[in-house]
């Protein structure tokens, strides 16, 4: 009733083809944004910001990284946490060789050798499909995190092991590190989600998201058109790297303070595909819902049982954790295979109607 | 005519009124074409060619090689003798990114349609190789990206008109029956602009509505952009009535060649295929 | 000389290794073979039974009582996937199943741990632990143990092979695997094969988890060492049983050599990520795995 398409005329292709074809749709996107810029940093805490929001935000970056290569393009990536890990340390080594460069290039430049090493591990590809896939992956996270530990010219010869982020301002105000404030991390790493989801949703709706959603949906029929696998392929694997490397400097640069690999092991990967799958294969949205789904989960969880009165262990609920993801899992695995993402778009089908049953 | 069984579209027997179709040079030659898996012979030196704006029907019972055939010539399947003359190249196989860019589009036996996208998108991608801005403006989807996704669009939607699909523009193709699905993929094909259009068994599983309405698209593609047509069908009915030239595979080898009537008169067809007519 | 006894040493300690991936690799041929599903829970089905085994071991259950009951906890649970999982899940895409046994694999842990506590639990059920001296003067030493758990998956394998090859139900098991609608179609009973595999993926969850135990002690850590499985079945291929077992033999040979021959150069701990890179190298040779089929495409 209140939420509809009809008497929304579009009298150009353009207007058809926008992101988002329903104004209200706009109009909701473009408030959630510009409240989360303006109004949270004022009334967020240490907490909220710190612990909430900054490591969601991070890791619905490298969800939508881990969703354009397994939800769009079809090729079932565990090493999420590798080419994290990637960006990561080659961050590091950019960020203090060039102590000059803005951090905004650090960023990037992160991201981009992310990408490279993706291209290289996405190389099998062309001839490995499905799960002999997903376990060559495996040979990225198990190789990438030795090497990162082993080598210590990727930490400068640290003495630890485990260095700490180096301070870097932006526009004047410290935005890495420990040193920063909350609310300026927080604003960085804001203005990296909005501006890399909003590049992901037009790639995927564009050309070369149909190159790849072809080739997930059927790769022989895809060839035949004239779509070259490998460079599809490759170009996933490219771009998928890269979100999950620039996820990986953030999180070392502005969440945990330190570039370490335990930070990045196998069970990143793996929460960052429950994030895709709870959240929906081959939705932008979904990646947003995913991880704060799977993010607050375990805050709940903790909490919970203080709301209702009961004190319960930590380490039961640890244990409760894992068997309440591994749940959930399976259960929307069978009720809703498209994750939340669909169940909004339900929720929007119905509200079309309500509150007209017809 | 009513000597081969099967069904006979109405919308075909108007064949007579048809201008003249411009028959032209070759532009599709295979030679002693041999292809196996292990020790089966699928294809077994086999010779034909294409002219020009025709619609070349092959045919021949179930496992007589007609859609290796196919693969052969858009390069799935790479033949181990024999070669391949195609836009001013002759090859010993077809590599399947050079027969799309010039031109060669097919359908499929069983839809391989991308079920997970729309019925847009299914035919936007049979625009793909006609797409080329970079990745640069794809990001911002701005500019030259804008414009260039706005001036396909326009041109898919001619197709969608043509087709009459314009009611599940926006459809996932998983949803639609057999019948749309395979309309889907002829228009998949056909936003791809082709100069030859590789058709394996468009009608096969398709109740009577829908074979004469294929038979008229077929029809239409080839007369009003001279698309020259390949065609694997099994309804006797429609192949002897739209088709110009007919190969005939057996086991694997070619048993006759030339015009419908020619093919119908031919023994070799007529012991291993057609049956033996019923008025001889 | 000493040497060369050395190598074979170390080639023989592989191999003992490599039988244990054998095993568990063989849980997921299995299941793979009987219902198409990658189980990725195998691992941690190896860790809950050796964990309800030792469980009730320390609360003084006798050995073969003991046995006994964690057999039957991994048939109870063989049930509760099929009720609970797969049923709901017939004639799904392969991805998705293998994403179910991922989300299986986690709950099975949080169960295991809630049960039994996440310490290590030392076990130790009389499996011989001395050593033979073998060559001149004794230089090759050859752990007991490892004889004895050989000779134990040996049979394991051998009567597996026989159960696929000649019962009725082996070749239901393989018809399943090949088609589920087809094999639903000729009156095999798909609900009750999949409980059957994955019962019989439980016991040998169960096999495993008890040698490897007896080794390592039941802990965590042993969920991620079968992970390993993972590039011996690619290296054996999916669907086959001596593939699985001339896979393990290869990993394991090949990361104990490597390690001890190539570790020093590079920084050691290579066995983490050996196996794994090994199989992607062999893949981009062989797609298809050792044993398993060409598969010819068609469209």
């Amino acid at each position: 009733m209140f939420y509809r398409e009809a008497g929304i005329y579009k009298t150009s292709y353009a207007a058809d083809q926008a992101l988002f074809r329903i104004p209200l749709d706009r109009i909701f996107v473009i408030s959630v944004v510009l409240f989360a810029a303006l109004v949270i940093p004022v009334i967020g805490n240490e907490y909220w910001l710190g612990s909430i929001l900054i490591p969601t935000l991070i890791m619905a970056i490298a969800t939508i990284g881990l969703n354009i290569l397994l939800g769009y393009c079809g090729q079932l990536s565990l090493g999420t946490g590798a080419f994290m890990a990637a960006g990561a340390f080659l961050g590091y080594k950019i960020a203090t060789a060039f102590p000059w460069m803005p951090i905004w290039a650090v960023v990037i430049l992160g991201g981009l050798s992310a990408a490279l090493i993706g291209v290289a591990f996405g190389l099998p590809s062309l001839r490995i499909k499905g799960f002999y896939l997903a376990v060559t992956t495996l040979a990225a996270q198990f190789f990438l995190l030795w090497l990162f530990q082993k080598v210590p010219w990727f930490v400068n010869y640290s003495i630890a092991g485990v260095p700490t982020a180096p301070p870097r301002e932006m526009f004047g105000y410290l935005v890495t590190g420990a040193e920063a404030t909350v609310e300026a991390r927080y604003l960085f790493i804001l203005a990296f989600t909005v501006v890399l989801a909003l590049i992901a949703a037009n790639l995927v709706r564009g050309r070369i998201g149909r190159t790849w959603m072809a080739i997930r949906d059927m790769d022989i029929a895809a060839e035949l058109i004239g779509i070259k696998p490998l460079p599809t392929k490759l170009s996933a694997f490219a771009v998928s790297s890269f979100y999950c490397g620039v996820a990986g400097v953030l999180w070392s640069f502005c969440y945990i303070n330190t570039v370490e690999a335990t930070a990045f092991d196998i069970f990143r990967s793996f929460s960052v595909l429950f994030m895709v799958i709870i959240g929906g294969l081959g939705s932008i949205l979904g990646c947003f819902l995913g991880a704060f789904f799977i993010f607050l989960l375990p805050i709940f969880l903790n909490s919970a049982p203080g709301w209702v009165g009961l004190e319960v262990p930590t380490e039961l609920i640890s244990h409760l954790e894992f068997m309440v993801f591994g749940a959930l899992i399976v259960f929307f695995l069978i009720v809703e295979p498209h994750g939340l993402a669909r169940l909004w778009a339900i929720t929007k089908e119905k509200l079309r109607l309500w509150p007209f049953p017809y | 005519m009513a000597a081969v069984q099967g069904f006979e579209p109405e919308t075909v027997s108007d064949e007579a009124e048809l201008p003249d179709r411009e028959v032209g040079e070759v532009v599709l030659k295979l030679e002693n074409i041999e292809l196996g898996f292990g020790g089966v012979k699928a294809i077994n030196d086999v010779s034909f060619e294409v002219r020009k704006g025709e619609i070349r029907a092959i045919i021949g019972p179930n496992g007589a090689g007609k859609s290796s055939m196919l693969n052969c010539i858009n390069g799935f399947y790479k033949p181990q003798k024999g070669t391949i003359t195609f836009a001013g190249k002759t090859m010993s196989a077809m590599d399947p990114h050079f027969a799309a860019s010039n031109g060669i589009a097919r359908t499929f036996q069983n839809i391989a349609l991308f079920r997970g996208m729309s019925t847009l998108d299914n035919l936007m991608t049979g625009r793909v190789l006609k797409m080329n801005r970079g990745f640069f403006w794809q990001a911002l989807r701005w500019g030259p990206a804008q414009r260039e996704e706005i001036e396909h669009r326009a041109f898919v939607e001619t197709v969608i008109d043509f087709l009459e699909i314009q009611s599940i523009r926006r459809t996932p193709v998983g949803r639609l029956p057999y019948g749309l699905q395979k309309r889907v993929e002829l228009g998949r094909a056909l936003a791809m602009q082709p100069s030859i259009l590789l058709l394996d068994e468009p009608m096969a599983g398709m109740n009577v509505e829908e074979k004469q309405d294929m038979s008229r698209f077929i029809l239409d593609v080839n007369e009003e952009f001279g698309t020259t047509i390949v065609l694997i069908e099994h309804d006797m009915g429609v192949v002897m009535d739209i088709s110009d030239r007919v190969v005939v595979l057996d086991y694997g080898r070619k048993i006759a060649d030339g015009t419908p009537d020619e093919v119908r008169r031919n023994q070799n067809v007529i012991d291993a295929y057609l049956g033996v007519p019923h008025e001889d | 000389m000493l040497e060369f006894w050395f190598f074979i040493e170390v080639v023989l300690n592989g191999m003992f290794a490599g039988t244990m991936y054998s095993l568990i690799a063989l849980g997921f041929v299995l299941i793979f073979k009987a219902s198409g599903v990658f189980n990725f829970a195998q691992g941690f089905m190896v860790l809950f039974a050796a964990l309800c085994f030792v469980g009730f071991l320390e609360m003084g259950v006798p050995l073969i009582l003991a046995l006994v009951i964690a057999a039957a906890i991994m048939v109870a649970w063989a049930f509760a996937v099929e009720r609970f999982v797969l049923r709901h899940l017939v004639n799904q895409e392969p991805i998705i199943l293998f994403m179910a046994t991922i989300g299986i694999a986690f709950f099975l842990e949080g169960f295991g741990e809630l049960l039994w506590g996440a310490d290590v639990h030392p076990l130790d059920i009389g499996i011989p632990d001395g050593a033979w001296f073998v060559g001149p003067d004794g230089v090759m030493m050859v752990q007991q143990f490892d004889v004895a758990a050989a000779v134990i998956a040996g049979g394991l394998v051998a009567v597996l092979a026989l159960f696929f090859t000649y019962t009725r139900i082996g070749r239901a098991l393989r018809a399943v695997a090949d088609d589920h609608q087809a094999a639903l179609s000729v009156g095999i009973p798909l609900n009750q094969i999949w409980i059957i595999v994955w019962a019989v993926a439980g016991l040998v969850a169960l096999v495993a988890g008890i040698i490897w135990g007896s080794r390592l002690g039941v802990q965590f850590s042993l969920s991620i060492l079968a992970l390993k499985a993972l590039p011996v079945l690619i290296l054996g291929g999916f669907t086959s049983v001596p593939g699985a077992i001339v896979g393990g033999l290869i990993i394991g040979v090949g990361e104990k050599v490597a390690e001890i021959y190539l570790g020093p150069y590079i920084g050691g701990g290579i066995e983490e990520w050996f196996a794994y890179v090994v199989a992607m190298l062999f893949l981009l040779y062989r797609p298809q795995g050792l044993f398993g089929d060409k598969i010819i495409e068609r469209v």
